[in-house]
């Protein structure tokens, strides 16, 4: 006993330097590929900074950059401004006219002790009209996160939709050679700054799942020679083992209120079937039981569905069935030979599945009420589609010549950007739910 | 710059290989493993050259024979299969059947069979694939005299390919089952 939980204390520590070994982490490069054909110019003006030194970010940059990257907007270069204003009351509105400016931000960078207070303004330039003025403190730690946060305010203002520009992205890098492979499960701002590793492995890594409070990951490791299922916490790098029974253990699914995994075990007849994981209990339940293979559920936002894959028809299909095992699963795919691992829209009644179209795998959505699909990519070998939290835009894994790259695409299929790593491959991207307050 | 980069790799994979020895040795009493006793093979997995048991050597029913059991050449210890498919080809039947009659007859013997697919669709999905065609394996290896405590599964789906590209050709040589004799 005494031993055993020694030897668990040795596993956390391990993980835990793991976690804050944090280097060579894979950095992101974000180009936007195809944007709406009216992209709405916008001007962001310089923020005004007050403070000894020279200011602690670029903080109109970085919402230009955010709002840019979105593929609605087209922020107008500095260099083009006729004034800089930083507050309101400064503005002069026909300056801003004569651009063919839409809509006008100003703010600016104060000092609050150690830390700051952001405060902008939000300007419809044809009616001379405040939309938005906000005051919103900023940790000094935490700054260019907070400047996220205000992009996606300024975003939410202008569409209706909230912005995501403050969400976090995790994928698995593979580089090295045959014989000496690093796997890297990786977490990224959603603008691909501030990487970190959070586990280094010669073995694969597969599956990163975000819990529905973004502080940790559930994941496939096959460090042990076998597939595993391990929960880490983000912040501390403290992580457990949750699933190591004989056979296959994947496909980790947390449900909305967090408290149990759906997964993908064969256990001893070699059979996948698709199993909940009671976290704080161990209870494991098993919900579906045929010589199929069952797995990659993903939860209704509700909880009261698992969607997941199944080929009991042939091939693989998507099917559904009740979260609490009761009933039969119901096929909920009709088009094509090949729809498999669902993602679950948050904002509505829709399905991202991998579809083989022609010969071609490619990110389709499934719209649930009236049973139809719609091909979103064109590439041969895309995989993995993941919703951004305001289920907007999807995020997938394809190829760019022989390398693995990521790719996001708007639900309404008008907004491209492919994300490349600086070296090796990048896979399985998971994107994180909005961030807790 | 690189002497500094370079050392923290191998701090990297120094911690790393603490790491594993650390988790290979609390296997035991794993709360949630059901690996027994002959599982904890696994942990030291490996194809190196044999010692001490002899070779079994089968004859095949066409006259050709096969060599059989952790000797045998890399190409023997390969079954390959077609798109999506976890049947095994009547080509392997006699391959097969050597390899269970090795096991029969040294029951000490431990036989890791390691599924793969091709890259193409779910990795999730892939996974699956690997796990059926290396359960179809199995099923064989036990019709014909292997038993069930020699074998063991696993599925690495399209993770660890043994040819890189994406063609026809490579896709066809990742569709496997890896016949791995335990030490």
């Amino acid at each position: 006993m005494g031993r055993g939980r020694h030897r668990w204390l040795a596993a956390l520590a391990c993980a835990a330097l793991l976690a804050f070994s944090g280097m060579a982490a894979a950095e992101l490069r974000i180009e936007i590929s195809e944007g709406v054909e009216k992209a709405v110019p916008v001007a962001i003006v310089p923020f005004g900074w007050e403070g000894e030194l020279s200011a602690p970010a670029d903080v109109a940059g970085i919402i230009a950059a955010d709002l840019a990257r979105s593929g609605r907007f087209a922020p107008i270069p500095v260099a083009d401004m006729l004034q800089r204003p930083t507050a309101g009351r400064e503005v002069d509105f026909d300056d801003w006219r004569i651009l063919g400016v839409e809509y006008l931000v100003v703010g600016r960078l104060l000092p609050a002790g150690e830390d700051f207070t952001i405060q902008f303004q939000l300007f419809d330039v044809l009616r001379g009209r405040q939309l938005l003025g906000y005051r919103q403190p900023a940790r000094r730690r935490l700054l260019r996160a907070t400047v996220h946060r205000v992009a996606d305010m300024l975003y939410e203002e202008l569409t209706g939709v909230p912005g995501v520009f403050g969400t976090r992205i995790a994928y698995v890098t593979v580089s090295g050679g045959p014989d000496a492979r690093h796997y890297r499960l990786v977490v990224a701002d959603a603008d691909g700054e501030n990487a970190r590793v959070l586990v280094d492995s010669p073995a694969p890594l597969m599956s990163p799942a975000w819990s529905p409070d973004g502080r940790k990951l559930a994941y496939v490791s096959f460090e042990r020679d076998h597939s595993e299922i391990y929960v880490q916490e983000l912040r501390s790098g403290a992580r457990q083992r949750v699933s190591a029974r004989r056979g296959v253990n994947s496909a980790p699914a947390w449900s909305p209120d967090g408290r149990y995994l759906a997964l993908t075990l064969s256990r001893q007849d070699g059979n996948l079937d698709i199993y909940t994981l009671e976290l704080a209990t161990q209870l494991l339940k098993r919900l579906t039981r045929h010589p199929a293979i069952d797995t990659e559920a993903d939860w209704s936002s509700d909880g009261r569905w698992l969607y997941f894959t199944s080929d009991r028809g042939g091939g693989p299909q998507i099917y559904r069935i009740a979260a609490d095992g009761s009933g039969r699963p119901e096929r909920v795919s009709f088009e094509g030979s090949y729809n498999a691992r669902p993602r679950v829209s948050p904002a509505a009644e829709q399905l991202a599945v991998v579809h083989n179209d022609r010969g071609n795998y490619r990110i389709a959505t499934i719209d649930l009420r009236r049973a139809t699909l719609q091909v979103l990519t064109d590439g041969r070998l895309d995989e993995s589609p993941s919703f951004a939290p305001n289920g907007e835009t999807l995020i997938y894994a394809t190829r760019q010549g022989n390398r693995g790259v990521l790719a996001t695409v708007t639900v309404d299929g008008r907004i491209r950007q492919r994300i490349t790593a600086l070296e090796g491959d990048v896979r399985e991207p998971a994107w994180s739910p909005f961030p807790a307050n | 710059m690189y002497s500094i980069k370079h050392l923290g790799v191998a701090l990297l994979i120094l911690l790393l290989a603490g790491c594993a020895g650390q988790s290979g040795g609390s296997q035991g009493d794993d709360l949630f493993g059901e690996y027994g006793g002959e599982e904890a093979a696994a942990a030291t997995a490996g194809t190196g050259a044999d010692e001490g048991i002899p070779a079994g050597s089968a004859f095949g029913e066409g006259g050709e024979s096969v060599v059989a059991g952790p000797s045998a050449s890399a190409e023997n210890r390969l079954i390959y299969f077609d798109f999506d498919s976890s049947e095994v080809r009547e080509q392997y039947r006699e391959l097969l059947a050597a390899h269970a009659r090795y096991l029969a007859a040294n029951p000490a013997a431990r036989l890791r069979l390691e599924g793969h697919a091709d890259e193409r669709g779910s990795r999730e999905y892939n996974i699956g694939l690997g796990e059926r065609r290396a359960q179809a394996v199995r099923n064989l290896l036990l019709l014909q005299g292997a038993s069930a405590e020699q074998l063991s599964t696993v599925s690495y789906g399209e993770e660890r390919p043994a040819v890189l590209g994406s063609d026809e050709e490579a896709w066809s040589l990742n569709r496997r089952v890896e016949l791995v004799y335990q030490r």
